[in-house]
């Protein structure tokens, strides 16, 4: 039998999903933050000259991308404390695993951007004068910033996403609370309903946002 | 100035330089002809070491660019390079593009840089553009700003590696007229060119290469109308 919605009372759900909406963000404010440093670290030292540090820099990329996000959280979550004896709230251990997962992501894209501008850019600079570091940060990094920017916001998407996954560990966010409500009220459709509309609010404000910035950053 | 001493430069098995010697007295003019994949460039590549040498010596400005101890970053405050893409950085305007190695190399106050570098925009005639962006000039003031953003570190020599190659034939000119006058002013420069005329009115010496090595070098004139040797009068005969 097929029924209709009822959106009679989801009005005093919004509160619960509220909280949710705040641990959705904050994990994906916090945790792209530090992705995105992780993923500027890892990508530059995927092309350092230095072997050790390359390798590191692939291992890391490699791993991370070559295992679930799903995986991630539990092992971090539950096999992560045992290792350094001692116990990860699950907030804490949901921002790591989207740092992490981000970071390697985000080092192939900053690598990627880095390897695209002209070579003769770093030439200019060194000839010049300016020591590696130097040019890196002045010349290379402003410019392949700027072609960061598209896959960037697709990679922000797609995490601020994937922390739904988070709610295996227990992490109070979006689908967490989603969860909980429907168990003891029975009303899935609707909540989910309403659940799929915060995150696309999200999304599509970040949406708005980097679309804005490309464009004044469009010289 | 420059002295350089049985040059050898290898890209994987493939020899491009094959025993360089030359020496460069200050303020003098050398220009560098030959056919493509002679090695002109890289030669020149050589006295910054943006190629690294294989084996024999460089010595530049008292500084053995061989010796691991020679810091390599003050050298090339002292020698200055234009390309021949220009390469100059499209996310500064262009008064920024010649700010930029003296505040951070020469670590010169914001002010002092300023002035310095417009007066080199005025040298160069192009303090109009100072605050526009390098796309938004012609190939021609692309490569004069180039030019003054080299000279803007004061370097005491200057290498230009086929200035003149990616322009529009009707914007040459402009840029031999720039290196005509620094050349006056008595800088030191090392020129790889296509331009003939250039070679034969501004050099003070002419080198020819060709496989590697420098085949024939002297006075531009007599090397221009009386070349000693076989390969450097076919290469003659086919451009002029």
């Amino acid at each position: 039998m097929i029924g209709r919605f009822n959106w009679a009372g989801i009005i005093d759900f919004l509160p619960q999903l509220f909280t949710g909406l705040y641990y959705t963000l904050l994990i994906s404010v916090i945790g792209l933050l530090i992705g995105f440093i992780l993923g500027a670290i890892f990508g530059l030292g995927r092309i350092a000259h230095n072997r050790i540090i390359r390798g590191i820099s692939i291992v890391f990329i490699e791993t991370i991308r070559g295992t679930p996000v799903l995986v991630q959280a539990i092992w971090i979550y539950y096999a992560l404390p045992l290792i350094i004896q001692f116990e990860l709230g699950s907030v804490t251990a949901g921002i790591i695993v989207i740092a992490l997962n981000s970071g390697a992501y985000i080092a192939e894209i900053v690598r990627g951007a880095v390897q695209s501008i002209d070579q003769g850019q770093m030439e200019a600079g060194r000839s010049l004068g300016l020591n590696h570091g130097q040019a890196m940060r002045y010349i290379i990094w402003p410019q392949a910033f700027k072609r960061m920017i598209p896959p960037l916001g697709n990679q922000f998407i797609i995490s601020i996403k994937d922390t739904s996954l988070l709610s295996v560990i227990l992490v109070p966010e979006l689908i967490f609370q989603g969860r909980l409500i429907a168990a003891n009220h029975f009303n899935a459709v609707e909540i989910y309903t309403t659940v799929a509309v915060f995150y696309l609010a999200i999304t599509l404000t970040l949406s708005f946002i980097l679309q804005r910035m490309e464009r004044r950053l469009d010289i | 100035m420059i002295t350089v001493k049985d040059l050898h430069k290898k890209f994987g098995d493939n020899e491009v330089l094959k025993g360089i010697d030359c020496e460069i007295q200050p303020s003098e003019v050398i220009c560098v002809i030959g056919p493509s994949g002679s090695g002109k460039s890289t030669f020149l590549r050589c006295l910054n070491m943006l190629e690294p040498i294989t084996s024999g010596e460089v010595i530049v400005d008292g500084y053995n660019l061989n010796d691991s101890k020679t810091d390599i970053n003050i050298v090339r405050t002292e020698v200055g390079m234009v390309f021949q893409q220009f390469n100059l950085f499209p996310h500064k305007k262009v008064i920024e593009n010649l700010m930029l190695a003296p505040q951070k190399v020469r670590k010169i106050t914001d002010k002092e840089a300023r002035e310095r570098c417009l007066k080199l925009l005025e040298k160069v005639g192009l303090a109009d553009k100072a605050e526009q962006y390098p796309q938004q000039l012609s190939g021609g003031q692309q490569q004069r700003v180039a030019i003054a953003r080299a000279l803007a570190m004061e370097p005491k020599m200057m290498l230009f590696d086929e200035p003149t190659s990616a322009l529009d034939p009707e914007l040459v000119g402009e840029v031999l007229e720039v290196m005509k006058q620094l050349a006056n002013e008595g800088m030191t420069m090392f020129v790889v060119t296509h331009e003939m005329g250039f070679a034969r009115e501004v050099g003070d010496r002419v080198l020819f290469m060709d496989e590697g090595v420098i085949v024939e070098e002297g006075d531009p004139e007599q090397l221009f109308s009386n070349p000693q040797s076989e390969r450097t009068q076919e290469f003659l005969n086919k451009i002029l």
